[in-house]
């Protein structure tokens, strides 16, 4: 067979893996679409979304409580794990000794590694119990601990290793060059990471940032273990939420007899695919956008 | 400073179609506009990584307001050297080395030494140009931001003042606040340059500077450092014989780690003393 034949097959073959692929997900969309259509018949997207009043058995779909509780959480994970990820990793990339990297790496992947149920666990041992008796004390009368709040500093914990070895990568893919540049012109260290790697790896950071979000957007267990699962709009940090993924993990196989739950369930699922769908999608514009800027 | 005279024929046609170089400032007008006096002197310099004993022994002088070229075969050491004179090598894994390199006699090895205060004093051009990821304006006031000058004014002075000398000022002053990267690489080299000399150093050095650039920026660059050496002591490392030839005054033979020979270019080249030299210069090994 010759070369030309062997590299059209090749082509060819890649091609359809990619198409096959996309189609999956396009699949997955329309399926879950059309689950929850039956919900549009007696209630529109608007009312769905906006109302915040849940009780299926009277035919009550309002999901804004599990939107608000989702965003809640993610908003608090970020904010709380990416300062940290990353000082830790300018630290670990542009400051630290070789064996420090050495033994922290390992560790970082035990922790990416760890099953979730485990944070779950952790959560409810030692973060709830800090929320309830030690932080909440300060600010409200009284709290349980299985909140909001807690769902965020669990769920920033368990993106932290993953943001933490991204950002070490894009760092470590900063040519040496650039570095000698900066610090030949007489910066220091920090000056350096922060005027010129930081600028220059800005777009990477913010894919990153952009894929750990969408990660958070869908971890389910550890947080549905320590945010208390009450369907109602957090108004504190302290409030209890519940999470559009706990809501579906929690309740599919059951009260199915409900009328209209499963397309109710079905459409909470098509809210995260599409949420998600758009945060990777914008994300790319964004990237692309920064990335002509600054090349 | 004495015109180049080669002895040899063919190695005078490696020198073709460089005129500009007999446009050679004479001495009486460098005095001139010089007060201050830029010195770099190594002596007994070892530098190791890892295991591997990279430079040996090495001693030398870096005289001032001429262009000295470094040559050798590759892999001789003529980074690493050109590294340590700003201590950018210290970032190197399983780096050691012992010796003193004095500039303007003081020790930068010394641990009382402020390794940004070296650095300020030697402006850098690597093989590849490498902007910083910003404007063209914030490229060049970069390092002046960084040690403290602020006024607005004055930074579009050094600005404008440091894109003449490099001889970009006419084709970027309409875009300034464009990225840097948009530049040709040719231009992107110039302003490399312009931002290392808008720190004012003492020492120009450049490592193989013009490898990456096209006959004509090279030959650019090549007269901007002819130009420059009025004011600076510049060091260049270069991967070719025949811009050593151009524009020496001084040449360093490196070879296997060591200071084969150092002198003026014309004995250096017209009247090599170690044999090493001698086969380097005849081209028996690169
Ligand atoms: N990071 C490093 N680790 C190990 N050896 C190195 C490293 N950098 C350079 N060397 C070695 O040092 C020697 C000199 O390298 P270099 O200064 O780059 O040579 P030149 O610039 O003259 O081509 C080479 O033999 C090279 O293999
Ligand atoms: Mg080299």
């Amino acid at each position: 067979m010759n070369r030309i034949l062997k590299n059209k097959i090749a082509a060819g073959m890649m091609f359809s893996l990619t198409l096959a692929s996309i189609s999956l997900v396009v699949l997955i969309g329309m399926g879950l679409y059309l689950k929850s259509a039956p919900i549009f018949k007696e209630h529109s997207l608007w009312e769905l979304i906006s109302s915040a009043d849940w009780q299926p058995s009277s035919g009550k779909f309002g999901f804004l409580p599990f939107i608000g509780g989702t965003l809640w959480i993610t908003g608090i994970a970020v904010i709380l794990a990416l300062p940290v990820a990353l000082l830790t990793s300018i630290f670990l990339s542009e400051h630290s000794k070789p064996y420090v990297k050495k033994w922290i790496f390992p560790a970082l992947d035990i922790l990416a590694g760890i099953p979730s149920v485990v944070y779950g666990v952790w959560g409810i041992l030692l973060v709830v119990p800090w929320v309830s008796e030690v932080l909440a004390p300060h600010f409200v009368e009284y709290a349980t601990g299985y909140s909001t709040l807690s769902g965020g500093i669990v769920l920033g914990v368990m993106i932290l290793p993953l943001l933490i070895s991204l950002f070490v990568e894009i760092f470590a893919a900063v040519p040496r060059d650039l570095r000698d540049a900066a610090l030949s012109l007489g910066a220091t260290r920090w000056q350096t990471s922060k005027l010129v790697i930081l600028r220059k790896t800005l777009p990477g950071l913010l894919a990153a940032v952009m894929l750990a979000i969408s990660r958070a957007f869908g971890e389910t267990i550890a947080v549905l273990m320590v945010c208390g699962n009450i369907p109602l709009l957090p108004h504190s940090l302290f409030d209890s939420c519940y999470p559009l993924p706990a809501l579906i993990a929690n309740n599919y196989g059951e009260m199915l007899s409900v009328p209209m739950y499963e397309s109710a369930l079905m459409l909470a699922a098509f809210f995260l695919f599409i949420v998600v769908l758009i945060f990777n999608t914008s994300s790319r514009a964004v990237i692309y956008k920064l990335e002509r800027k600054f090349q | 400073m004495k015109e180049f005279q080669y002895k040899n024929p063919t190695r005078a046609t490696w020198a073709e179609d460089y005129s500009f170089l007999n446009n050679d400032l004479d001495n009486s007008k460098l005095e001139g506009d010089k007060n201050k006096k830029s010195n770099l002197k190594v002596t007994d310099l070892n530098l190791y990584i890892h295991q591997h004993h990279i430079l040996k022994n090495v001693s030398l002088e870096i005289p001032d307001n001429k262009i000295t070229c470094i040559i050798g075969p590759s892999g001789c050491g003529k980074s690493t050297l050109l590294k340590t004179f700003n201590r950018l090598i210290d970032d190197t894994e399983g780096i050691r080395y012992d010796g003193s390199i004095w500039v303007d006699d003081v020790d930068i090895f010394d641990k009382k030494t402020e390794i940004t205060d070296i650095r300020k004093k030697m402006g850098l051009l690597s093989q590849r140009p490498c902007p910083l990821p910003m404007s063209i304006y914030d490229n060049i006031t970069f390092g002046c931001k960084l040690h403290g000058i602020r006024n607005k004014k004055r930074l579009a002075e050094i600005v404008e003042e440091q894109l003449k000398a490099v001889g970009l000022w006419e084709e970027v002053k309409d875009r300034l606040h464009a990225p840097a990267s948009k530049l040709s690489i040719g231009q992107q080299q110039r302003l490399c340059l312009a931002r290392g000399l808008a720190v004012e150093p003492e020492f120009i050095l450049a490592d193989e500077a013009t490898s990456a650039l096209d006959p004509i920026s090279s030959k650019h660059i090549e007269e901007l450092f002819v130009e420059l050496k009025k004011d600076y002591a510049i060091i260049l490392v270069t991967h070719t014989l025949r811009q050593a030839l151009r524009i020496a005054d001084h040449v360093i033979f490196m070879y296997l780690g060591k200071v084969i020979e150092a002198g003026p270019a014309d004995e250096i080249f017209n009247n090599p003393k170690e044999e090493l030299t001698r086969k380097y210069l005849e081209g028996a090994f690169s």
